[in-house]
């Protein structure tokens, strides 16, 4: 079994590729996590995206959730804003998807445009 | 879909994680999620307990009613009476107990052994997913099985890792694992 005195492990690892990171400041992923999201899958999808920030060490981005986006046939929906840019708003997203979006907008600042909402309605 | 959870409320960690946004609404700093499994006694005990602003007495009977939502614009307050149909469905119960100003419990209980009885679900999913999101609630998650118990507190772990933020991806990820590893211990390997 795992112990809590790996924590200092962690600690330091995330001390030093705190250092290395290529700092996304201010870039913000927002998930619709109430029973419609959550029932949708968005679970998955919000711990995809921790996966990949991690494995491209990306810094300074924020993952958070907020209730019903009022879209719940759109759901999961996820929200991504990047200061001086407007927001994108993805719908209908899956693990998979959140790979894409993380390389392409959240690593290299060029929006999925297919799966945004613009292009589902 | 590469997942099998995409399309419903399909277990319980997942309703458990629905019915834990309720007390974040509400505003709780902290937020117990206890869960007691007992297959010798055929019951399986959910409780989520927080230090929330509470329900006076009309709430606590609207919070069942599928068609009652404090909110008119945006979200239908679905998820209790998800997780209570769920509960009644193994001949078992929801309950709340709420006082404005003091905060909420929601306890449920499926038997455990009847076959609509959900599956336990990825709680490791649940809890990283709360404390991610939620880096300034303490959570306080137990979970039993057969007498044996595996307890996390966040704040504890928050306390270890200093200037580290305990949302960090890397903590995250740790988190997980340790909450996986630790329900594989006291259920057997299995």
């Amino acid at each position: 079994m795992k112990s809590l005195e790996e924590l200092e492990e962690v600690r330091q690892k995330a001390l030093d590729s705190v250092k290395l990171r290529k700092s996304r400041a201010g870039t913000r992923i927002v998930v619709g996590m109430a029973t419609c999201g959550i029932a949708a899958g968005a679970r998955p999808v919000l711990l995809s995206f921790l996966d990949e920030i991690k494995k491209r060490n990306l810094g300074d981005v924020i993952v958070s959730q907020t209730g019903c986006m009022g879209t719940c046939r759109l759901e999961p929906m996820v929200e991504v804003y990047r200061p001086g840019e407007e927001k994108v708003t993805y719908v209908n997203m899956t693990a998979d998807k959140v790979k894409r979006v993380v390389a392409e907008h959240i690593a290299n600042g060029h929006p999925v445009m297919e799966y945004t909402i613009g292009s589902a309605e | 879909m590469t997942s099998t959870e995409a399309n419903s409320m399909e277990d319980v960690s997942l309703h458990i994680l629905d019915i834990a946004q309720n007390s974040i609404a509400a505003g709780a700093s902290r937020i117990a999620i206890s869960i007691q499994d007992r297959p010798g006694q055929d019951r399986l005990e959910i409780r989520i307990c927080d230090n929330g602003k509470g329900m006076d007495p009309d709430q606590v009977k609207s919070a069942t009613n599928p068609f009652y939502t404090t909110r008119t614009t945006r979200r239908v307050g679905l998820g209790i009476p998800l997780f209570q149909a769920s509960a009644e469905a193994t001949g078992g119960y929801l309950k709340i107990y709420s006082e404005k100003g003091t905060g909420t419990v929601v306890q449920a209980v499926f038997h455990r052994r009847h076959m609509d009885c959900p599956p336990m679900g990825r709680m490791e999913d649940t809890m990283a997913v709360l404390v991610c999101c939620n880096p300034d609630v303490q959570f306080y998650y137990s979970h039993i099985f057969s007498g044996r118990k595996f307890v996390l507190h966040s704040g504890e772990i928050q306390q270890k890792l200093g200037e580290i933020s305990i949302a960090d991806p890397d903590v995250i990820v740790w988190i997980k694992e340790y909450i996986r590893s630790g329900l594989e211990e006291i259920y057997g390997g299995v």
